[in-house]
């Protein structure tokens, strides 16, 4: 099993298309990004995530148009959901 | 073997349609959007790059909606049968396919459709004016063949979009992308509605549809899409809505390698080469004195199709003779029974020569030496 580094990002979208848009323009914004199953307790769909190692706001930042349909941070241990209203950083972090 | 019946389906395709789908079928091979490992990842990417080409071409804003189908006449059902409810009415014209006409019929019959038909001129033409004078209250949708099947000529999209501001402006582009410049957002079209393995260089069994923001036809098919798997109910989002089922990878590899050949090409020079040929073609079947040209007088058609006869014979002994000899035409009625009551070809239709990209000026000239000696026998 490939082993995740500390806080890693997962972007979870509604369709393959998006997925692949979101690619398309992470990669052209020169993010560090992979293509990855969805870890299955995350969502019960069959396809495919992004997965980052940092720069979330960035990322996030040239989603224009592109519906993140959900947002998680990987702390070694367990992921955890990050509210899409407010910011990037998860509930522990901002309160 | 001399084939011009492009319109039909184009022969030969340039070899990247080729190259795409076998690299598909040997190397890829996964179901797109059905796993998250790397064949139905790469599955997924050549089906997003085909959408992305596509919406391009006809400078489509955003191309998630692009909705593979299975060919031009399920995309016009998908529209067609989609968009008009119960007791709706729905303008068409005199020069319509199958494709548009038995949709409309069926939904005459079982939704209580209302439908008009705008006569077109006795070369296809039609005048926008005619369809503003037959627009009542609950007209929902106009239905416009942009490149004729039959004749090769064009219909004045922003002409007839002025026309009929507030409506569903659906068109029927099967003869014309590829061939001659689509603009979905300058023409303001609703639903543009193609085939992709005539002049898109994809194999057969395989179309597309444009949707317009906001347009939101009720789908044809339902079930597994790949997203959403949790719910029962039919994702409402673009483009999975539509595409339920396994899609036809190995067409839509094709269409992105017919794609990729026309991006490198360019369609300027697609067009300057075809329209050299149908002048080439227009003008030799002139001048051999017998024949009846149909369409509009004076120039060869826009897009590369052409119906004629040969004075005294039946386009059916036309087709045979000129198979005999190896060229390959389309005679009759060409699914458009209306069009040829339109142009005065009814019931015995028409031999229609379309060629292509890859047809040379030693073909056409053979032709016109094939047809010449028909007239004389």
């Amino acid at each position: 099993m490939q082993k995740l580094k500390k806080c890693s990002y997962y972007l979870i979208f509604a369709t393959i298309h998006d997925v692949l848009k979101a690619e398309k323009r992470l990669k052209e914004k020169g993010l560090a990004i992979e293509l990855m199953p969805i870890p299955r307790n995350l969502s019960s769909d069959c396809g495919s995530c992004i997965r980052l190692d940092d720069e979330i706001e960035s990322a996030m930042a040239c989603m224009g148009g592109i519906k993140v349909e959900k947002r998680y941070m990987f702390d070694g241990k367990e992921y955890i959901a990050l509210n899409l209203e407010q910011g990037c950083e998860p509930p522990s972090a901002s309160s | 073997m001399i084939y011009l019946d492009n319109s039909a389906t184009s022969h030969p395709k340039p070899p990247q349609t080729m190259r795409y789908m076998v690299d598909f079928v040997t190397n890829v091979g996964g179901n797109p959007g059905r796993s998250g490992h790397t064949a139905s990842v790469e599955a997924a990417r050549i089906i997003f790059r085909a959408r992305e080409k596509l919406a391009s071409l006809i400078k489509a804003p955003d191309s998630e909606r692009i909705i593979f189908t299975q060919n031009g006449t399920d995309s016009l059902n998908l529209a067609i049968l989609g968009i008009l409810g119960e007791a709706d009415h729905v303008i068409t014209t005199s020069m319509e396919h199958n494709s548009v006409m038995r949709p409309l019929t069926y939904l005459q019959n079982t939704r209580k459709v209302q439908v008009s038909i705008a006569d077109c001129a006795p070369h296809g033409e039609l005048d926008p004016e005619r369809i503003k004078g037959l627009i009542k209250k609950n007209t929902k949708a106009v239905i416009i063949n942009h490149g004729s099947n039959v004749t090769g000529g064009l219909q004045d999209l922003r002409g007839i979009r002025a026309a009929t501001e507030g409506l569903f402006l659906i068109v029927d582009a099967c003869q014309t992308i590829g061939s001659f410049p689509i603009d979905v957002v300058g023409d303001r079209i609703d639903a543009l509605c193609f085939s992709c393995h005539k002049s898109l260089y994809g194999v057969q069994g395989l179309g597309a549809v444009y949707l317009r923001e906001g347009v939101t036809p009720i789908p044809l098919r339902f079930g597994g899409t790949g997203s959403r798997s949790e719910s029962i109910e039919q994702p409402t989002i673009l483009p999975d809505c539509y595409e339920s089922g396994t899609p036809n990878t190995p067409g839509i590899a094709s269409l992105l390698g017919g794609l990729t050949f026309i991006e490198e090409t360019g369609i300027g020079k697609i067009m300057e080469k075809e329209g050299a040929l149908m002048k080439a073609l227009r003008a030799g079947l002139e001048d051999t004195g017998q024949t009846t040209i149909y369409g509009a007088q004076g120039s060869a058609p826009p897009i590369p199709v052409l119906s004629f006869n040969i004075k005294g014979k039946l386009p059916s002994e036309v087709g045979y003779e000129l198979n005999k000899r190896g060229i390959y035409v389309r005679v009759g009625l060409h699914c458009s029974p209306e069009a040829h009551r339109t142009i005065g070809t009814f019931p015995h239709g028409a031999v229609r020569v379309s060629p292509g990209y890859f047809t040379g000026e030693s073909d056409i000239a053979a032709f016109i030496e094939a047809v010449r000696e028909i007239a004389e026998t």
